[in-house]
């Protein structure tokens, strides 16, 4: 199987899950064990968009439980005997291995995967990827060079791959409290993105642009607009380091004496 | 909202609640990030080849970059 496949360095590892998480798209070769007129096919197809039920299968790194999935879209290509090209958007933890063999099913005939290749991951798309020669040779060159746009040929920063999350943008004092895994509230806002619902997974970022954390939203865009004090995410992971900006808040000892001055 | 629509195609409009700037002394936009610094915080969309593992492949890219921590996103069979 092939395609995109993000790969994280050093600090970027910390975002593994929220990529995880993320939609996929794939396009796939499907073998028919039977034969089955291609009408027939794009109905079972259609009938698999919308949320379908999934036991991981007997190969899988997660628990074999029963767990639903979001089919976004189920586009036929075309067949050609019985190879069956078809295109999906979906959820990410989607197993297409099962998606294929349940759609045999329906269809009667049966059916298996033949050939995957992941066209998306997230924001990243097949048409930016790079290949392990590409990473090999631009590396080679960067090292010989030393110039930072050679880098840029081949990574891209981890902000990249989160741009899919709803963002909500921070003030400078209120960075290195959410670094320090502190909840964000309501007063470090300043800007942020609609479409977010208490329970949505977002981005708090700095004015710059970095990727400060993954938090759970506590509100949704427009409660959060309106908010004045209150918690507004809790974060769940931390991706910047602790004291990349200064600290803005004032705890303990400090905290009295400052009250005294 | 159209909960089967693919969060690519989703369109999202910006709330300013407040303005405020950003001391340049500290911090980095990210794509201005010096070497060491933008790989540490990089990743690579890789279009993995046929054959080896995800986890075979990530392991190779950390021994071309020589670098301590790898990991990837999705795991996608050999």
């Amino acid at each position: 199987m092939t395609g995109v496949l993000p790969v994280t360095l050093e600090e970027s590892r910390k975002i593994v899950q929220a990529l995880l998480l993320g939609g996929k798209e794939y396009v796939c070769v499907m073998k028919l064990h039977g034969d089955a007129p291609k009408q027939r096919i794009e109905e079972v197809l259609n009938e698999f968009q919308g949320e379908i039920y999934q036991r991981p299968p007997l190969r899988a790194s997660v628990k074999r439980q029963l767990r639903t999935r979001r089919i976004y879209y189920l586009d036929f290509l075309e067949v050609e005997g019985r190879n069956v090209l078809f295109r999906v958007g979906c959820e990410g933890g989607t197993y297409i291995r099962k998606l294929c063999f349940d759609v045999g099913e329906v269809l009667g005939c049966g059916a298996h995967m033949q050939e995957l290749r992941r066209t998306r991951a997230g924001s990243l798309v097949e048409d930016e990827a790079v290949t392990l020669h590409d990473v090999a040779y631009w590396f080679m060159q960067w090292q010989q060079k030393e110039d930072v746009e050679i880098l840029k040929r081949f990574v891209q920063p981890m902000e990249k791959a989160l741009t899919l999350f709803p963002q909500i943008v921070i003030r400078d004092s209120a960075v290195d409290a959410v670094c320090h895994g502190a909840d964000l509230t309501a007063p470090g806002v300043l800007s942020l993105k609609t479409g977010i619902s208490s329970g949505s997974i977002t981005v708090i970022s700095s004015l710059k642009g970095e990727a400060v954390a993954l938090a759970r939203a506590k509100a949704s865009s427009e409660q959060i607009f309106q908010m004045v004090h209150g918690v507004v995410a809790k974060v769940e992971r931390v991706l910047m380091p602790r004291g990349t900006y200064p600290k803005g808040w004032r705890s303990g000892k400090t905290a009295n004496e400052h009250e005294k001055t | 909202m159209n909960r089967n629509v693919a969060p690519w195609t989703i369109h999202r409009e910006t709330l300013v609640k407040a303005e405020d700037k950003t001391d340049p002394s500290y911090g980095c936009i990210p794509e201005e990030r010096p070497a060491a610094d933008y790989l540490k915080f990089g990743i690579i969309n890789l279009d993995k080849p046929a054959g080896p593992s995800s986890h075979e492949v990530a392991a190779w890219v950390k021994r071309i970059l020589k670098i301590e921590h790898i990991g990837h996103g999705g795991t996608l069979e050999a």
